[in-house]
């Protein structure tokens, strides 16, 4: 696993990083609190339903009202601590992706939000000095490769931890279901009838 | 991955569970692994989009029927077209994998309820669900932690899944819960102290003289709440409770592991269960906990007493207790669900149900429902309930400006009963008898 270490060091010229080009992404804010938890992100009562289009219909009506009227593609979301919290529905970074938000930039997140925003393609970033520096309406660019997080206004920059490797596999993949697609395709082609057992090596775990 | 470098390292309860199920001699906090699971979890809310998913992988069987449990908790029986068009989804799945732990309306509980009770989880085992609360078998010595629905369906096509190895707060019980305080108090007072991400990305490792004094179904309370602490899993050891308990429920054999001498911990949190006091957490946090006293005489609309979370016999045992020969007051609806259909027939049999209903409460078939606003007993504007589930964040139980405040059974009950948010103790004269309470 060092050898990610070292190309982080080196500034991200790897391979993974030349494979996909240096994501920027830049959009207008809009910030929320602390504990924004999945109930206001998509309540419940919207459940009924996995469809990303009719759930971004929803998406944070109940802290939010303006939200849908005011949000672009491309736009970003900014947060507090432990934004996130509450039930693992992945409707939740599914509502706020299909809204047209690009990435979140949170103080902190709650552990299964974090997990099902990589799982879906949700861009998320931790910094919780961008999350306390930047406010509604501000213009950010991110550099999703680096984890930098640059407000167009006045230049100032704050650094996100980028994303470990079995991370930035996932996204390579495009996602989780693309990435168990290719290891299922490979060991169908290695191991033929076995193929479906699952590994008991870390070998090829990662 | 060099696995040497480990071997002198003192594991948690956790990581020693995780490094087994890695392959690995040991493992330490922060490290990825992939693990095998024991068993996969979806309901009616998260298996539909998960099916989805798996379909995408264009994988035609599940790793493992005999390791898949699908559970149509939610929103069944189904309250609309929508719901019974997913439901239908999960049902078809169900029967063309052959997945061998799927209920039926009629058969189905709460998930996390019905899990347990069904011998499904054991010491030792690695579980993920699609449902936050997944984490309720921490109780029994398994580690179990709630996933989504991508995770569901990816490992239900390769029995694996991803982890990163958490770190541990310990929290280290002593004493014995007095009067009518409950697991329930127990993990609401922790929540209380830490904060709703006080545990964020962590384990939660109960310890102690008094997990001893816990029963297992506190056990389960308090594990399934570990996540509103922001906790990965909640964590027991096991000892003669949960032999007892696993031997009665049939399960698999336990595997024992216990945390090694010298496992570090983030942090240490020293509960006495003697001086817990009966506990709420009003809106809209599970944080913002309150000692009864301070906060007795809110006006309420409803009670609900019920969910994984406290809907099991002994929660009606206890609500019966305070319940039986008093009546649910005037203005005031009162529902009571128990969690699944045979907690549902031994309250039956015990004479709760009767209780229940000749004072003036509403028994309902087991669902998920009125916990998450989903259906049977939604909050209208302005709407205040005290609950025994276990969110109360903004429009949890219905409309964005109604209210929740979570309690124990004990409290909920008085409440039903006085009109208003009430301590127990102010309703009833009962001495508690924690052994009949909750005996199996």
């Amino acid at each position: 696993m060092s050898e990610y270490g070292n190309e982080q060091r080196k500034g991200g010229q790897s391979t993974f990083s030349a494979k996909t080009g240096a994501q920027i992404l830049r959009g207008t804010v809009h910030a929320y609190g602390d504990n924004v938890d999945t109930d206001v992100i998509i309540p419940a009562r919207y459940l009924t339903t996995s469809d990303p289009a009719e759930l971004a219909a929803h998406c944070m009506e109940d802290i939010d009202r303006e939200f849908l009227k005011k949000v672009k593609p491309g736009d970003i979301m900014v947060a507090g601590e432990n934004f996130g919290c509450g039930s693992s529905r992945e409707h939740a970074p599914l509502a706020i992706k299909a809204a047209g938000i690009s990435c979140v930039i949170a103080a902190s997140f709650a552990r299964i939000f974090y997990r099902n925003a990589i799982n879906i393609g949700l861009a998320i970033l931790e910094s919780p000095e961008a999350a306390r520096a930047l406010s509604d309406g501000d213009e950010v660019a991110v550099n999703f490769e680096s984890g930098e997080i640059r407000s167009v206004k006045d230049g100032a920059i704050w650094k996100a931890q980028p994303f470990p490797p079995f991370i930035r596999e996932i996204i390579e993949a495009g996602g989780l279901v693309e990435a168990t697609k290719r290891r299922l395709a490979v060991r169908q082609r290695d191991y033929g009838a076995e193929a479906y057992q699952p590994a008991t090596r870390t070998k090829d775990a990662l | 991955m060099n696995d040497t470098a480990y071997t002198e390292k003192a594991m948690t309860m956790t990581q020693k569970i995780l490094a087994t199920k890695a392959g690995l001699k040991a493992v330490e906090a922060g490290q990825l692994i992939e693990a095998k699971l024991d068993l996969v979890l979806g309901n009616d809310v998260t298996a539909p989009p998960a099916i989805g998913e798996f379909e995408k992988l264009s994988c035609t069987r599940v790793f493992d029927p005999e390791k898949v449990a699908l559970v149509p908790d939610h929103f069944t029986p189904n309250k609309d077209i929508k719901t019974a068009e997913q439901t239908l989804k999960m049902r078809q799945f169900a029967r063309a994998q052959n997945v061998a732990h799927y209920f039926e309306v009629g058969q189905m509980g709460i998930e996390h309820a019905l899990l347990p009770e069904q011998g499904l989880v054991t010491a030792g085992d690695c579980i993920i669900g699609a449902d936050s609360h997944t984490c309720t078998y921490g109780a029994v010595g398994a580690f179990a932690t709630g996933v989504g629905s991508t995770d569901l369906a990816c490992a239900m096509a390769t029995g694996t899944t991803w982890f990163k190895v958490p770190s541990a707060i310990r929290v280290e019980l002593s004493g014995t819960p007095r009067g009518w305080v409950s697991g329930k108090d127990v993990v609401l007072h922790l929540i209380g102290r830490i904060g709703v991400d006080g545990a964020r990305y962590k384990s939660l490792e109960f310890s102690g003289a008094g997990v001893g004094a816990l029963h297992m179904d506190e056990r389960f309370t308090i594990a399934n709440m570990a996540i509103e602490a922001g906790a990965k899993n909640g964590m027991f050891p096991v000892d003669e409770h949960t032999r007892t308990y696993l031997a009665y429920v049939g399960a698999k054999e336990p595997v024992v592991y216990a945390a090694d001498p010298g496992a570090f911990y983030d942090d240490i949190v020293r509960i006495d269960l003697g001086a817990v006091p009966l506990t709420v957490s009003l809106p809209h946090l599970p944080s913002n906990t309150r000692a009864i006293e301070e906060v007795e005489g809110m006006p309420i609309d409803q009670v609900v007493i019920g969910s994984c979370t406290n809907g099991r016999i002994s929660d009606l045992r206890v609500a019966a207790q305070i319940l039986k020969g008093r009546k649910v007051a005037k203005g005031l609806r009162c529902i009571i669900f128990p969690a699944t259909q045979r907690i549902y027939l031994e309250a039956l049999r015990e004479g709760l149900i009767e209780t229940f209903i000749e004072a003036g409460a509403v028994v309902s078939t087991p669902t998920c429902g009125p916990c998450l606003g989903g259906h049977m007993g939604i909050l209208a504007k302005g709407e205040r309930a005290v609950s025994t589930t276990n969110r109360n964040f903004v429009g949890r139980m219905g409309h964005t400006q109604s209210e929740v405040i979570l309690a124990g059974p004990a409290v909920a009950a008085a409440s039903a009963v006085a009109g208003k948010l009430a301590s127990p103790e102010k309703v009833s004269d009962a001495v508690p008898d924690r052994a009949w309470l909750y005996r199996m």
